[in-house]
């Protein structure tokens, strides 16, 4: 083989291997991407029954509702909708009534949004982002969530 | 004080790296060598004062210091010692610290036993290091100022977020960090050569070593990362293709690539240009960790407070560094000097394809990572990449470069036979079949491909070993021979054997782990009994406990197997009462490479409780594999052949002769 030969060879193989991960990229960026909305968009955008989201929001206050073997029901809201969730399992350690939530999964054919995953904050300073800006967005941010760790510290009146 | 004088050698710190950052390279250009040699004191010198403000930190968070703003946010005076030497670096300013002290170490590193390197190179490499420590030395003193002091000191701090309060803390971050910041060194040489407009012989000899040992700290702070989140966060799962994890397995994936394709460098003189790309883009895919994790734009645990000035800061740096390098790559790598042929099949041949999967692996994990950012800039549409989408595309990149695994070694420089590896893998194809034979027999075909990927994983660690006992004559020759032989194997070979055998172990493990685990979810009421693959669970109660900082409820639970005790689990709600949060402390039982994991969830009104508990087959070989990986790249780092500041290859230490 000449070294013209190699190089293209090389460069062969190098664009058949590009060539089958773009086509894995594209087919999965098809199938396994999630949208993310917020109770007014899943009004809004009409999803459909099935179609698997990411539903953010808060915990609708006096909404949890804890049934038998771990199921669990609340409403996710932004200030304008509520959309029903019901989930079966454990709820994360920062679920909290009030407080921003993430779930995964689809809507029923009786608007009932069953997830099967359910995510909160990691810490309780912050809220999932998505939350945040959904909330911003429907005119219910209530303002210092992102402030809080530069304020007055707890303890100092003490 | 403590604090001031922190800050003041910060600041110095940042003057010294000012002047090393442009004096030594205005002295290589000039070819003045007493100009070139002020970078050997100026780097020494950073890293001391960097040391003193690292220091000063770590004092005012073992004395409680609450009039220091960062120890009020994340410590509380009842914390145990060691987690106020962790909380240092258990939030972005102290772990921003943390970047320069080891930025600075290395660099001290570099000007303190780099004394063989020819000194324009070794000028312009301490200067491009030089220009990184300045921009965070400025990102920290203008966004991030750990030592910033409150007017008037509460009494009390706000405690560390309870999650971090572990042991985990205290290993990986340091781990990942010496990785990230390894990969700057690589940076800062390619960029030296670049800049050099040639490759020095020296080049190679020492950006291996680098490489290797950036890609150690980065393989166990990576692996470190995955078990903490495994035992801490209580959902059982060791790797979610989080963005915060793929930043650390983007640059984990091009180190890789670097390793092998620096290899070809050294040994052949080919792939110059290549390596240089792959040196620049390790060190920018660590940069893009950074800013992932540390401008808030992705909310995770590892996210402390979002400031959109740090997030643009770090931005900055990031387009300066990964621009520049690119450039400077762009204009000046065509002057380099291409060198070495070879036939596509050969071992450059099968480290090129390596290197091929690698990029490609490592490309389609960026675009998962970054699509739904740029999505969302872009349209305000907002959507999660999960691990279906990785799954999906990695998991089949991966399937050929794992089968070439074996091969590679095997094969020779410059024209290698693959019919003849083939022939030299028998033994290992063989155990891979029984591998695949045996699955089907005990655990029949389910699910449908793990058997096969089973055979997969045992044959790669079959073919690590095939490379020793080929290299050692093993079964050819008298056993003597075969010791006398592998005492003499470089250490390199070795490392390389334990590095794939160890892919080859962390294989099974996942194998095991998502082919094979048992789950069940439920509540339970004291004296219940939950069953499990063979293992029997009793729960014999609830028992409050006093921690120094917090309080916990403890859940007793018996294990039995077949009627014998095995032992108690107690898994554990924690409360810290100053953050008012609560974490889960799951118990794992150990059996074998096994494990049985158990964690809480919420309790009941009528003194049930909610629970959660996995059987993870061979879960254990996940990290055991990883360890196995490190262990190898520490055999090969201590090669003789790649010391760092070794003057020159061992040439007379194997023909030692009584002449000496």
């Amino acid at each position: 083989m000449t070294r013209k030969q190699r190089r293209l060879a090389l460069i062969g193989s190098g664009l058949a291997v590009l060539a089958v991960a773009a086509a894995l990229v594209l087919s999965a960026l098809k199938d396994s991407i999630v949208f993310f909305n917020s109770p007014s968009d899943v009004v809004e955008k009409n999803v459909q029954p099935g179609a698997r989201i990411r539903l953010g929001g808060l915990v609708q206050p006096g909404s949890l509702v804890r049934g038998d073997n771990l199921s669990v029901r609340f409403e996710v809201t932004d200030g304008n909708r509520a959309v029903p969730v019901a989930y079966t399992g454990i709820l994360p350690d920062l679920f909290r009534e009030g407080q921003g939530v993430v779930a995964e999964g689809a809507l029923d054919s009786a608007g009932l949004f069953r997830a099967d995953t359910v995510l909160a904050k990691h810490d309780e300073t912050y809220m999932p982002k998505e939350v945040a800006d959904a909330l911003k967005k429907q005119g219910h941010w209530v303002g210092d969530y992102e402030k809080k760790t530069s304020a007055a510290p707890q303890g100092r009146a003490q | 004080m403590t604090p001031e004088l922190g800050h003041y050698a910060l600041v110095l710190a940042l003057g010294l790296a000012l002047v090393q950052a442009i004096v030594p390279m205005w002295g290589a250009r000039v070819r003045d060598v007493s100009l070139m040699n002020v970078a050997v004191p100026t780097a020494l010198a950073q890293f001391v004062f960097v040391a003193v403000a690292f220091a000063a930190l770590t004092a005012c968070y073992v004395a409680s210091d609450f009039s220091v703003a960062n120890v009020v946010e994340n410590s509380h005076s009842t914390m145990p010692l060691i987690y106020k030497f962790t909380s240092v670096w258990g939030n972005h300013e102290g772990s921003m610290l943390l970047w320069v002290l080891i930025l600075t170490f290395f660099g001290a590193l570099v000007a303190g036993v780099g004394t063989n390197l020819p000194p324009s190179l070794k000028a312009n490499v301490l200067a491009v290091q030089s220009w990184i420590a300045a921009a965070f030395f400025l990102f920290i003193l203008l966004t991030s100022n750990p030592f910033l002091r409150l007017a008037e000191a509460p009494l009390e701090g706000r405690d560390l977020n309870p999650i971090l309060q572990d042991i985990g803390l205290a290993v990986h971050p340091p781990m990942l960090y010496l990785g990230y910041v390894g990969f700057s060194i690589t940076f800062s040489f390619a960029a030296a050569a670049l800049i050099d407009g040639r490759i020095e012989p020296a080049w190679a000899r020492w950006v291996r070593p680098w490489t290797l040992a950036a890609w150690m700290f980065l393989t166990a702070g990576v692996a470190m990362g995955s078990y903490w989140a495994y035992y801490e966060l209580g959902w059982g799962g060791w790797w979610f293709w989080d963005p915060v994890e793929n930043a650390s397995f983007m640059p984990w994936l091009a180190g890789t690539a670097l390793l092998h394709s620096a290899l070809v460098m050294e040994k052949r003189d080919a792939l110059k240009v290549w390596t240089i790309l792959l040196a620049v883009l390790a060190f920018s895919l660590s940069l893009i960790g950074t800013f992932l994790v540390r401008s808030g734009v992705l909310t995770s645990v590892h996210s402390f407070a979002n400031d959109p000035a740090r997030g643009v800061f770090i931005l900055a740096i990031l387009v300066f560094f990964v621009g520049g390098g690119l450039a400077l790559f762009a204009w000046r790598a065509p002057m380099l000097k291409q060198g070495g042929l070879f036939a596509p099949i050969s071992r450059e041949g099968a480290l090129v394809l390596n290197n091929l999967f690698l990029t490609t692996a490592c490309a389609t994990v960026f675009i998962g990572t970054l699509y739904p950012l740029a999505l969302e800039a872009l349209t305000g549409e907002k959507i999660s990449v999960g691990a279906p989408f990785f799954n999906a595309t990695f998991g089949p990149l991966m399937l050929p470069l794992l089968i070439a695994v074996p091969f590679g070694p095997l094969l020779a420089w410059k024209r290698g036979d693959v019919l003849g590896v083939a022939q030299r893998l028998t033994a290992a194809f063989t155990i891979g079949l029984i591998g695949i034979a045996a699955t089907f027999a005990f655990e029949g075909g389910k699910p449908v491909l793990a058997p096969f990927a089973v055979g997969l994983a045992l044959f790669v660690m079959a073919g690590a070993l095939t490379d020793l006992a080929e290299r050692t004559g093993l079964f050819r020759v008298a056993p003597g021979t075969v010791l006398k032989r592998a005492a003499g194997l470089p250490r390199s070979a070795w490392g390389t054997a334990f590095a794939h055998f160890g892919l080859g172990v962390t294989l099974l493990g996942i194998i095991g782990e998502t082919g094979w685990s048992a789950e069940k979810i439920m509540t339970m009421k004291p004296g219940d009994v939950v069953a499990l693959r063979h293992y029997e669970l009793t729960f014999e109660g609830l028992v409050p406990r006093e921690g120094p900082n917090y309080r916990e409820l403890t859940a007793k639970f018996t294990v039995r197997r077949g009627g014998d005790i095995l032992g108690v689990l107690e898994p554990a709600k924690r409360s810290f009462a100053t953050r008012g949060t609560t974490t889960t402390e799951a118990a794992l039982m150990t059996r074998g490479v096994s494990q049985l994991y158990l964690s809480l969830g919420d309790q009941g009104p009528d003194g049930s409780i909610a629970i959660r508990l996995y059987h993870k087959p061979l879960v254990l070989l996940i990290w055991l594999g990883a360890v196995v990986m490190v262990a190898g790249a520490a055999l090969s780092l201590s090669d003789r052949r790649l010391r760092v500041g070794a003057p020159k290859p061992a040439r007379g230490r194997t023909a030692l002769q009584p002449a000496e």
